[in-house]
């Protein structure tokens, strides 16, 4: 006996909705097995990490903040995803959106300002990161570079350059010589929405994002020259559409989208620029992206679902003494679980008898 | 060797053979016998299932039904190391090979149980000399002739003293000179009694060399023949099938305005296995149907591009259309003067596989269809372009709007030519109309091609069916190496005539 998988003729709209239910489902008990094996109540600890971050006002302002960088990034790589490429430096694409943006924070900082600062500093965070984006989309199109290498390098770039600036040119010279910039001055930080919470206007930002994208992705043709480039290159030549600009137009959203992402973490939820300013949502953003199908509202769901497990983490960190590895084991397999379960769309799994010589 | 007793066992037989990918059959009841010390010709167009049914004697695919005798006994070949075990080798038309290695590394990772670097090294500069394939162990293969590269993959055969060599199209990628060494290497090869199965469709070649040919078409063997004693175009007849069909049509003489012109064409290959176009200049005139015949690989595709624009020419007024230079312009500026296109491969380049056929009719018709206002799709119009395709050209389909894949060949054949047609165009280029569907599907095809030059429409027919072009064109050229003869008038014109011309006499 041996398992075959036999092409589909047409994948049922049910099984794409439950295709992703199923890895969470198979992440839940991946989740017990390693909570029972290191010696913990599985029940007690699975509640910890999933339903305790949605169950007081502070949760769940929380988690929108976490859930924030992450939609807002994802939704931009669901687009690149989508079209077959593959940018995986959103993380580097994050830092320099924060840095641009954190440099006009740092540079007007005890000078006059005034309500133009924070906008002016979202468009600069925005542009930043679509610069930095550029790069891998030019040097795939020009030398054929492959993007996954040079966006996934680029990353580093990023890392080391905002290390070099808070320890250098931007370090604040009253921070007792910590790798920190000066605290961002009120008419440079995201305004927030409630008294008594850390919920800022970037939830809001991140919301009308999915929105545009939803409409943008459904609606548009360009949104149309995005799904066939990925599915049917040659039919995108046929439809007379360019892969080289849409690699570049993709790159370019993606990047903006990591950038002001970077910002509004930088300006809202930070309030600085230091070198820890990303738990990795530029990677997480990648399994928020497989998740949610690559579907701007599907990336909105499981952004949340992902920063409830960032937010459980913290807690299970508390009260479980578990390690903050245990969340990125839960992330790892989350994602591989999507990946192994979008095989179920395309191949219909089958047990059949040795084949008789 | 034991395979040199006379007893007519063939050394490897496919009997019955049924492969099925999805919808496609791909090899339909195939039976073929190679004896031992014979090179064997499988010939056929391309898609023909060649390559399946070969990919099923190497271990690459199993089958459906059927069985595969080795020496007179069945077998199942699990995978490419078990049919090499047997004594069976192949040679790919596409190599693989790492260009960082030398000739010695990378022989020596694909051998089974290979051993030493330096002994796999001797053994390789003795089996090179022995054959007649000269190689540099110690050199890089990025610095190696496609021909070069050719050798290595074949010394790496025999090194496995396999009794069966199979050689997929092997002088695709070789020069004249580079082939000759080939045909002198394989005379050698069959000396020792060792059997080769040839995959080509160059006729002139298998005459030559082959002493057996078993001939596929659409998946189903139409003739076995000992090619020394036919002609290259009887052989081309039965590659291209000789069926006869019933489509209403007067063939004349072209009388209407010029509305399709190329000029002095010519354009590198667009890859390493590609075809160049050399200085192809034709006249299509309103009211007719020029057929372009010629073996598949010729320069079909690249003529195809260059027509539709997805390969623009080197200078503006070499393509024009109803007198406009569109030469430099892309295949939407191209449509909204009236050009149509219809490519020869239905999923992935005609429509997107997983796609509606909605968004499939969208893709080749936002420019022109006006299914897009201010950047935003109008679902409504796209779906009434569905409809009206599906009505007019009997599209069968279970849903309204299904993915393009679940669909019949010929029902998305119908779909992917109605769509153009139904926008009345002043030009189609359309390339291999009914190529794989069923009978009714390619009558009424065609039928809605006379119809459309009737109309006053200029229809171009790219196809391998001599049949196909002899009952619907006017006028016929030939392509042959990325060049194209003059248009002869079909009446009058004798299959045998364009044989010749389709071996390139």
């Amino acid at each position: 006996m041996r398992l075959i998988l036999e092409k589909r003729a047409e994948t049922p709209l049910a099984l794409r909705v439950a295709s992703p239910l199923l890895a969470v489902g198979l992440t839940l008990v991946s989740a017990v097995i390693i909570f029972a094996l290191m010696g913990h109540d599985p029940w007690r600890a699975l509640h910890i990490y999933f339903v305790m971050p949605l169950s007081d006002s502070w949760g769940l302002q929380e988690v929108a903040v976490k859930a924030t960088p992450l939609v807002l990034i994802s939704v931009g790589l669901a687009l690149c995803y989508q079209s077959n490429n593959w940018n995986i430096g959103a993380e580097g694409q994050f830092l320099m959106g924060a840095m641009a943006g954190g440099w006009l924070a740092v540079a007007t900082h005890g000078a006059p300002q005034g309500p133009w600062l924070f906008p002016a500093m979202l468009a600069a965070g925005a542009v930043g990161g679509a610069l930095f984006a550029l790069i891998p989309a030019v040097l795939k199109t020009r030398v054929g570079a492959n993007e996954i290498l040079t966006s996934l390098m680029l990353v580093y770039v990023a890392e080391l350059l905002l290390d070099w600036l808070v320890r250098g040119p931007w370090r604040d010279p009253m921070g007792f010589n910590m790798p920190q910039t000066v605290t961002f001055s009120p008419s440079a930080v995201v305004p927030l929405l409630l008294d008594g919470g850390r919920l800022n206007l970037g939830t809001p930002i991140a919301l009308l994002v999915v929105a545009v994208m939803a409409i943008l992705v459904g609606r548009t043709l360009k949104g149309f020259e995005i799904k066939l480039v990925g599915e049917a290159p040659r039919a995108a030549r046929f439809a007379g559409f360019s892969e080289k600009r849409l690699t570049w137009t993709v790159f370019a959203i993606s990047g903006a989208l990591a950038g002001l992402a970077g910002i509004l973490e930088a300006a809202g939820t930070v309030r600085m620029l230091q070198p820890g300013l990303s738990p990795g949502y530029g990677f997480t953003a990648i399994i928020v992206a497989f998740l949610g199908r690559l579907n701007p509202v599907g990336c909105l769901v499981a952004g949340v679902f992902l920063a409830v497990t960032f937010i459980g983490g913290e807690n299970a960190q508390i009260m479980l003494r578990l390690p903050l590895d245990v969340t990125r084991v839960f992330q790892g397999l989350l994602l591989f679980f999507v990946l192994a379960c979008d095989t179920l769309l395309l191949y219909r799994v089958r047990l059949v008898g040795r084949a008789v010589a | 060797m034991d395979i040199a007793d006379t007893q007519p066992i063939p050394l490897v037989a496919a009997e019955r053979i049924v492969k099925r990918f999805g919808a496609l059959t791909a090899n339909d009841h195939v039976d073929l016998a190679v004896m031992p010390g014979e090179v064997h010709a499988l010939l056929g167009e391309n898609g023909a299932g060649k390559s399946t049914l070969v990919k099923m004697l190497y271990g690459l695919l199993q089958p459906d039904e059927g069985r595969i005798l080795w020496q007179g006994r069945p077998v199942t070949l699990v995978g490419p190391r078990a049919a090499r075990a047997l004594g069976i080798g192949m040679v790919f038309q596409h190599f693989s090979l790492f260009e960082a290695l030398t000739v010695a590394e990378n022989v020596a990772l694909a051998l089974d149980g290979a051993g030493k670097l330096d002994d796999v090294a001797a053994r390789l500069a003795e089996v090179s000399r022995a054959y007649g394939l000269p190689l540099d162990p110690k050199r890089e293969v990025w610095q190696l002739s496609v021909g070069e590269r050719q050798r290595i993959e074949i010394v790496r055969c025999l090194m496995q003293d396999p009794k069966l060599l199979i050689l997929d199209e092997p002088t695709s990628v070789l020069t004249p000179q580079e082939a000759e060494g080939l045909f002198a290497t394989l005379e050698r090869i069959r000396a020792e009694g060792r059997a080769v199965l040839y995959i080509s469709h160059k006729l002139e070649e298998v005459r030559r060399i082959c002493e057996a040919a078993t001939v596929l078409r659409h998946g189903k063997v139409v003739a076995r023949c000992d090619p020394r004693a036919e002609t290259a175009a009887s052989l081309a007849a039965m590659m291209v099938g000789t069926e006869i069909g019933q489509v209403r049509h007067d063939a004349a003489e072209p009388t209407g305005p010029v509305r399709l012109s190329i000029r002095g064409l010519s354009l590198p290959p667009p890859e390493a296995h590609g075809v160049a176009l050399r200085d192809i200049s034709l006249d299509l005139h309103g009211g007719e149907i020029l057929g372009i015949a010629g073996v598949a690989g010729n320069g079909q595709g690249e003529l195809f591009a260059a027509l539709s624009g997805e390969t623009l020419a080197p200078r503006e007024e070499q393509v024009t259309i109803d007198g406009a230079a569109v030469g430099r312009r892309g295949i939407n500026a191209r449509r909204k003067r009236g050009a149509a296109f219809v490519p020869e491969e239905r999923l992935g380049h005609a429509a997107a596989p997983r796609l509606a056929l909605s968004e499939n009719a969208l893709a080749a018709g936002h420019a022109t269809n006006g299914f897009v206002r201010g950047g935003f799709l109008d679902r409504g119009r796209m779906l009434g372009w569905v409809d009206a395709v599906t009505q007019r050209f009997d599209v069968r389909k279970g849903p309204r709007d299904p993915e393009a894949r679940a669909l019949s060949g010929g029902n998305l054949q119908k779909f992917v030519v109605g769509r153009e047609i139904l926008r009345e165009p002043g030009v189609l280029v359309v390339a291999q109309p009914t190529w794989g569907v069923d009978a009714g599907a390619a009558q009424l095809i065609r039928q809605a091609l006379v119809d459309l030059a009737r109309g006053g429409a200029a229809v171009l027919v790219i196809s391998q069916d001599l049949d196909e072009l002899l009952e619907i064109a006017d006028r016929i050229a030939v392509i042959f190496h990325g060049r194209l003869s003059a248009p002869l008038p079909v009446r009058g014109l004798t299959r045998e005539r364009l044989g010749l011309l389709m071996g390139g006499a």
